[in-house]
């Protein structure tokens, strides 16, 4: 048979993706530029019995879904950049809960209101330290309708097997854009649930760590009882402030995406091999670097683009490793510089790192590339 | 046989982080009761609260309890209870918690008419940071943050739930302990959102700063105000200055918002 193909726009693959990993919640608050996946998933999740429901605000989407998680629920919101500011503070709630929930945050520009219908890359940061505290940061950078479909499935497979927030940040070309998409079958991709709780109910504790460092998490109304709090807390889920206990769970948050890094990151590296300059890029602005490569190549300068899938973690020793031999590293990025100070901290010199940086809402073209590669000596 | 509250109550979770005069313990009970003459199951039951001394009651109930953010727990109880409507919910906090930080959640849950049952503990003021003067502190009064007298004008909470669309709304006090549990049991027996605020005043960083001299003086002054809302229609407005109506205030039935997200599955799944 067959496979279904469409043409669609990425926001709306961002919530057929989230279908077909099978969320049954969604919660969220109108805004621009990701507003279609808010919309797609009203009109597809009753159809599988799921819910659906707007709430009075960023703050209320984020609690309810929380809420919603606990239950059982795999869920997904939807937001923007003022959203993702609004938000932090039940991300950090979901962090130190370990509640699993995948926000789709399309980048525009900021701060503030700044450009809601104009493409930019400038909540990487947000994504990381954008809730106080220590936490751990899952963010993933896809750069086509595909992979957006795609990454938002592995999206919901990440928070729901570590137990954490997981955001899914297109820009806002990408999001926007209509390609041609090819539907997975059902059992095409992995599709990875919550892991079952073993313990009998009177047994439960939600932060069991003989269980390792992710136990499993049962779900209010299935029999379990127990207490969940944004408080520090020790194995059963009740306030502690005994030193002890603190800083043992702020590290097993911590590493349990730090320890697992390597299942986590994905990259791509496109002609890095023999590459004089490597581009390091992400989203839309990740498609006009590989198209330089290629014209590059054609003119004789060795480019080769290393695409960030993952962004968070940050694949800080594989770039180390390509930075020993390579003449430059290029960061183009529709901000003022988030990817290029990573770099530069991590390659420990080896190279010089080179930004071109853009916040004027136009996409960053193979031209600028071109030309910043013609610097590098 | 004495009620056995031990029951509902998490094994080893006493003594609770309360003041000596608090009514918080006292409305806990009223809500013990209340849960076992419903007879709600505990494991099939979700308390749910925000921040404050009033949002740290869930922590002693036996229950499914969610300690949320200052201000979200109306949002979180709608998650839990539109992702799993067969659950009880039950959200407990304070009034800075439910109608300042989260007087946005509060209404819009009321204008759902989602069927959950929300109790405030009114106690004046914002208690467990040390006394800050809230939405529900009565102007001219004293807080840390209002020196030289409380210049705002403060909400009638069961008036803006009933503006809000809450479906039942009842007042009672702390002084009052028996009808607690009556007004509890009527709210979480009603199918929509019903509030029941429980006046609830704050010996420690409200009443001494307020010219009482004890606690007795406090729960005396709540005896005081309160009058019966049947008691009320007998009396004149005169009568009625410095008095709070206590009783089941309003009561209404509409739609009920996850029996309505039923239909819409119901008609989403009939296009299909």
């Amino acid at each position: 048979m067959a496979k279904k193909v469409a043409f669609l726009q990425g926001n709306e693959a961002a919530a057929h993706g989230a279908l077909y990993a099978g969320c049954k919640f969604f919660a969220g608050y109108p805004i621009t530029p990701s507003t279609e996946v808010a919309e797609v998933m009203s009109l597809e999740l009753p159809k599988v019995g799921g819910k659906f429901i707007q709430m009075e605000d960023e703050i209320g989407a984020m609690s309810a879904l929380i809420g919603a998680s606990l239950t059982g629920s795999k869920v997904l919101t939807s937001t923007s950049g003022p959203g993702l500011s609004l938000k932090q503070e039940i991300i950090g709630y979901a962090c130190i809960t370990e509640v699993p929930c995948v926000i789709v945050n399309v980048m525009r520009g900021g701060p503030s209101t700044g450009m809601p219908t104009g493409p930019s890359q400038s909540d990487l940061m947000c994504a990381k330290w954008g809730t106080h505290g220590d936490h751990p940061a899952i963010c993933l950078t896809p750069a086509s309708v595909q992979e957006i479909f795609e990454e938002t499935v592995r999206a919901f497979n990440l928070a729901e097997k570590y137990r954490t927030p997981v955001m899914i940040m297109p820009d806002e070309i990408v999001a926007h854009m209509r390609e041609r998409i090819v539907f997975p079958e059902p059992g095409e991709l992995e599709v990875v649930d919550r892991a079952p709780v073993t313990v009998p109910p009177e047994k439960y504790k939600p932060y069991d760590t003989s269980f390792g460092d992710i136990p499993p998490l049962a779900a209010f109304g299935s029999g379990y009882k127990f207490h969940v709090t944004g408080l520090n807390k020790m194995a059963d889920g009740f306030p502690t402030t005994k030193a002890e206990y603190v800083q043992a769970e702020e590290e097993r948050q911590v590493r349990k995406v730090e320890a697992n890094k390597a299942d986590i990151m994905k990259w791509e590296e496109y002609k890095v091999d023999d590459a004089d300059i490597v581009i390091v890029a992400c989203g839309s602005t990740s498609r006009s670097a590989r198209y330089a490569v290629d014209v590059a190549r054609k003119q004789g300068i060795k480019a080769g683009l290393f695409r960030l899938i993952t962004f968070w973690p940050f694949p800080e020793d594989r770039l180390l490793e390509i930075s020993k031999k390579v003449k430059a590293f290029i960061t183009p990025e529709m901000n003022l510089g988030m990817t290029h100070g990573i770099v530069k901290g991590c390659i420990e010199g080896n190279a010089p790192v080179l930004g071109i940086f853009r916040v004027d809402g136009e996409p960053i073209n193979p031209e600028q590339l071109i030309d910043k590669m013609k610097e590098v000596k | 046989m004495a009620f056995d509250y031990e029951k509902y109550i998490r094994p080893g979770k006493l003594p609770h982080i309360w003041c000596p005069g608090c009514g918080h313990g006292i409305v806990m009970k009223g809500l013990i009761r209340a849960i076992d003459t419903v007879g709600l199951k505990k494991e099939n039951t979700a308390i749910v609260s925000g921040i404050g001394c009033a949002s740290r009651l869930p922590g002693y109930m036996d229950c499914c309890t969610l300690h949320t953010a200052h201000g979200r727990a109306a949002a979180f109880a709608t998650g839990v209870k539109m992702a799993r409507p067969e659950m009880d919910v039950i959200l407990v906090g304070g009034d800075g918690d439910g109608t300042a930080i989260g007087g946005n959640h509060f209404i819009h849950a009321c204008r759902r008419n989602i069927n959950m049952t929300y109790i405030i503990l009114n106690n004046k003021i914002y208690g467990m940071t040390g006394g800050q003067f809230s939405p529900a502190t009565p102007t001219g009064d004293k807080a840390s943050t209002t020196p030289y007298g409380n210049p705002d004008p403060p909400f009638d909470i069961a008036k803006l739930a009933i503006g809000a669309g809450a479906t039942f709304v009842a007042r009672g006090t702390a002084f009052h302990a028996n009808q607690i549990d009556k007004l509890i049991t009527e709210a979480i027996q009603h199918k929509g959102f019903s509030v029941v605020e429980i006046l609830d005043d704050c010996p420690t960083t409200y009443g001494r700063r307020n010219k009482f001299k004890s606690v007795i003086e406090m729960m005396n002054h709540l005896k005081d105000i309160a009058v019966p809302v049947k008691a009320a229609e007998k009396m004149s407005p005169e009568q009625l200055k410095g008095k709070v109506l206590t009783g089941v205030l309003y009561k209404e039935e509409k739609p009920e918002y996850t029996e309505e997200y039923a239909k819409v599955i119901q008609r989403a799944q009939a296009a299909k």
